[in-house]
This record gives structure tokens, C-alpha cells and sequence, in this order.
């Protein structure tokens, strides 16, 4: 970007959709239907406090732990209260395993349906016309363009999250990392490994 | 209803955008999000209302318009059907008359979200599929709210997982009623979807109500 437009970028007039949004925002606080603290707490909660670093502490003590993996397997639900993680969008959770004859994700094809007391809000891209529209009748298509090619023994599972339940991925733990610490395992667990596009890999 | 959100299975939307990793690119986008969850909050409509406010958008402007002008279109409709604000108020963004509702605490919107609302209701009928059954989804094509997708109608699949009784979202959205319906889990082998045209050794997992299915021997 020029030096020009970046100038221009920076003193664009706000857009009509800005105004739109900046005017229904000010009727709602004068009409006391809403108050304005509660919009920054919650944009707040779900930009910095509740996302991935939540679902990755979960696969990593399953990584760890064979008696939590079970659990979290038969009862996804319980076992991510177990560790403090609950709330709106992860009421009723579920979590599939990837193997090495099994790949998972996840997709929302109806709307944008995702775990969030694990995962926090989906990234825009999971929410786009093209991931939702091709997840699932081109799943390793999708998975090829996050660099995921699998061999054609795999089964590829798709979870169209179209009720209330949430699918969080239990991806398989890189070779290796056996003596690893579960805060060094929980650092290699990224989102996209968790919706199920990407596989973990030692950094 | 099939409108432009039902996007299963359609082609022509190209490669995925990874480099869009955000949650919000805007900050109008975080205002929308903040907006839609305090004003769901004062209770006058459910989050299954609130999903076919949403597909209600035009098609047009649907495929046009990113994820949060659809969230925003939901709300502005919402709030003008349900008697909270006027279209005139909307216009002009000053409030005209005031409301006798309750607005949520900080504290209190906190404690609604880490709470959740569980769909999970005590079964009213016993199940009618068994794990491993096969069975087809009904087709229909109801102009109102639905969550069985159009790319599964007619198709054949087994039933993998009994979930118990949820709030029947069709319902939901039609009158607010919590009344409870089977929910299962179902596979679906990719080539009884797609045809030839599926990809090799993939299948799809959906969780659909009981009224959505058919036995296959039906």
C-alpha cells in the first residue's frame, strides 16, 4: 500500500453499513434496551478470554491423561466442565477422534454453529459461503487447501452441526512428543486442527 | 426454509479465504455481535427465531453481504416485529416512545452466556430409530424455519448416535414452544449424497429430528 492510500484509508468516511450499525446502537442505549458496559464485556469475554487456548488445554490432557480421553470421548459434555469450560454454544458437546483410518471436521453448513466455550468465535473464513458450501461435498479438496492431504485409506467423517450439539476434533498427537509436558502439548494444538482442517505438528 | 443460507453442497463459491482468520474485521462487527446478544437477552425471541430472522435476508443480498450484515438484518427485523423500536425509530435512530423492559447488567449478560441455555428435554416418546437403522429424510420444502438441510432430502442413512429429546427447532421458531423431539445422529455415505460425483471414502455426520425421518422400509 502507498503512502496515498494508506492516508486515505485512515480518513475514509465511516461506510454506510458503520453509520447504520453506529445509529441502531445509540437508539437501543437511549432506549435503554441495552447498556453499552454489557456490549464491551461480552465483545471483550469472547475476543480475549474465552478461545482456542481452551480447546487445546482439552486434547492436551487427553494427549495425556487415558482415563480423560475416555471420558471426553463418551461424554464430551462433562468432561470439558471438568475443566471449567461451559457456557453458550457448547451446552451439548461432542468430541470425535481423528485416527490413523479416520479424519474428522467440522463444518456448519446452515449457518456458522461452533463450540465456542472451546474454540471462542469461528473465524470468518468457517463462516464464508465457500467453506460451508464445499466442506462437505469436497471435504479433502477443502482439507488439500489448508495443506491437509490424506491417504485414500483415510475415511474423511464431516460433522454438519445442525441441531445444538458441537463437534470439537480430537486431532492425533504428533510423533515425538511423548515426553512433552501437557503445556508444551497444549501449545502445538491450533484452531484449525480442532475444527478438523489442518493435523498437529511439532513446531 | 431452502433460502440462500442452505448452502450444502452448492457450487461455484471458489477457493477458501484462509487468509481471513479474524472473528471480527470490522468494528462495526463487534458492535453487531454485542447488540444482537444483549437485545436476544431481554427475551423476546429465541435463538431459533433469531436464525430464520437471518435467512430471511434476500438471496441476493444473502450471497452479497458478509456473515454480520446478516446477523444485523435479523436483529433490525426482530426488534421492529417484536414491538421493541418503530421503523420510523430505525430511520431516524431516536427513540420516539420508551419501553417497559428490563435491559440486562453487564453482570447479569456475563452470567447468561456462561451459563448457556441446554436444548436437552425429557423424552416425550420413546425412539422410533435404533443405532444402525437405516432410514431416509423426508423431503419437504417448508418456507419456514428447518435445520434438514436441502442436500440430504430423500437420501438414505444410518442412524450412528441417539441424542435424546431436544427443543424441536421448527417449532421453536414457529411459535416459541419448547417441545421436544428425537434428535439422531446420522451418517450419510458421500456417494449416496453426491452420486459419482462424490469424493472417495468420505461420509457426513448431521444431527436431524425425529420428523425428518422416515424408516427406509416406510
Amino acid at each position: 500500500m502507498s503512502e496515498h492510500e494508506e492516508h486515505q484509508h485512515h480518513h475514509a468516511p465511516p461506510s454506510e453499513i458503520e453509520e447504520r450499525v453506529k445509529k441502531l446502537e445509540a437508539l437501543l442505549i437511549d432506549k435503554k434496551l441495552v447498556d453499552p458496559l454489557s456490549l464491551d464485556l461480552l465483545v471483550d469475554t469472547y475476543q480475549n478470554r474465552v478461545g482456542p487456548r481452551n480447546g487445546a488445554a482439552v486434547v492436551a490432557r487427553a494427549w495425556s491423561d487415558p482415563d480423560y480421553r475416555k471420558r471426553l470421548l463418551e461424554d464430551a459434555t462433562s468432561a470439558i466442565i471438568e475443566m471449567g469450560y461451559a457456557g453458550r454454544q457448547g451446552e451439548h458437546l461432542v468430541c470425535v477422534e481423528n485416527t490413523p483410518k479416520v479424519h474428522n471436521m467440522v463444518v456448519c453448513t446452515l449457518c456458522s454453529c461452533y463450540p465456542w466455550p472451546v474454540l471462542g468465535l469461528p473465524p470468518t473464513w468457517y463462516k464464508a459461503t465457500s467453506y460451508r458450501s464445499r466442506a462437505v461435498s469436497e471435504p479433502r479438496s477443502v482439507l488439500k487447501e489448508f495443506g491437509t492431504e490424506l491417504h485414500p485409506d483415510v475415511e474423511v467423517r464431516v460433522w454438519d452441526s445442525t441441531a445444538e450439539v458441537r463437534y470439537l476434533v480430537l486431532p492425533m498427537q504428533p510423533a515425538g512428543t511423548e515426553s512433552y509436558s501437557v503445556e508444551q502439548l497444549a501449545s502445538l494444538v491450533k484452531r484449525d486442527a480442532m475444527i478438523g482442517v489442518t493435523e498437529v505438528k511439532v513446531n | 426454509m431452502n433460502g440462500a443460507h442452505d448452502l450444502g453442497g452448492k457450487h461455484g463459491f471458489g477457493p477458501i479465504d484462509r487468509s481471513q482468520t479474524e472473528n471480527f474485521v470490522h468494528p462495526w462487527e463487534e458492535s453487531v455481535f454485542g447488540l444482537t446478544l444483549t437485545c436476544g437477552m431481554l427475551g423476546q425471541w429465541n435463538l431459533d427465531q433469531s436464525r430464520y430472522a437471518r435467512e430471511k435476508t434476500d438471496p441476493a443480498h444473502y450471497l452479497s453481504s458478509t456473515y454480520y450484515e446478516h446477523w444485523l438484518h435479523g436483529l433490525e427485523l426482530l426488534l421492529v416485529e417484536k414491538g421493541l423500536i418503530t421503523k420510523d425509530e430505525l430511520t431516524d435512530g431516536k427513540a420516539a416512545a420508551k419501553t417497559k423492559l428490563q435491559r440486562v447488567s453487564p453482570e447479569q449478560a456475563l452470567q447468561i452466556v456462561r451459563s448457556g441455555a441446554p436444548t436437552e428435554l425429557p423424552q416425550k416418546n420413546p425412539s422410533r430409530f435404533a443405532v444402525n437403522q437405516t432410514v431416509v429424510v423426508k423431503t419437504n420444502n417448508p418456507k419456514s424455519h428447518t435445520r434438514a438441510p436441502t442436500y440430504i432430502m430423500g437420501v438414505k442413512g444410518t442412524i450412528h448416535k441417539l441424542h435424546g429429546a431436544h427443543i424441536f427447532a421448527d417449532e421453536h421458531a414457529k411459535s416459541g414452544n419448547k417441545v421436544p423431539e428425537n434428535l439422531y445422529n446420522v451418517r450419510f455415505d458421500g456417494k449416496d449424497i453426491w452420486g459419482s460425483d462424490a469424493e472417495p471414502n468420505s461420509c457426513v455426520y448431521i444431527d436431524l429430528f425425529e420428523p425428518y425421518l422416515l424408516s427406509f422400509a416406510d
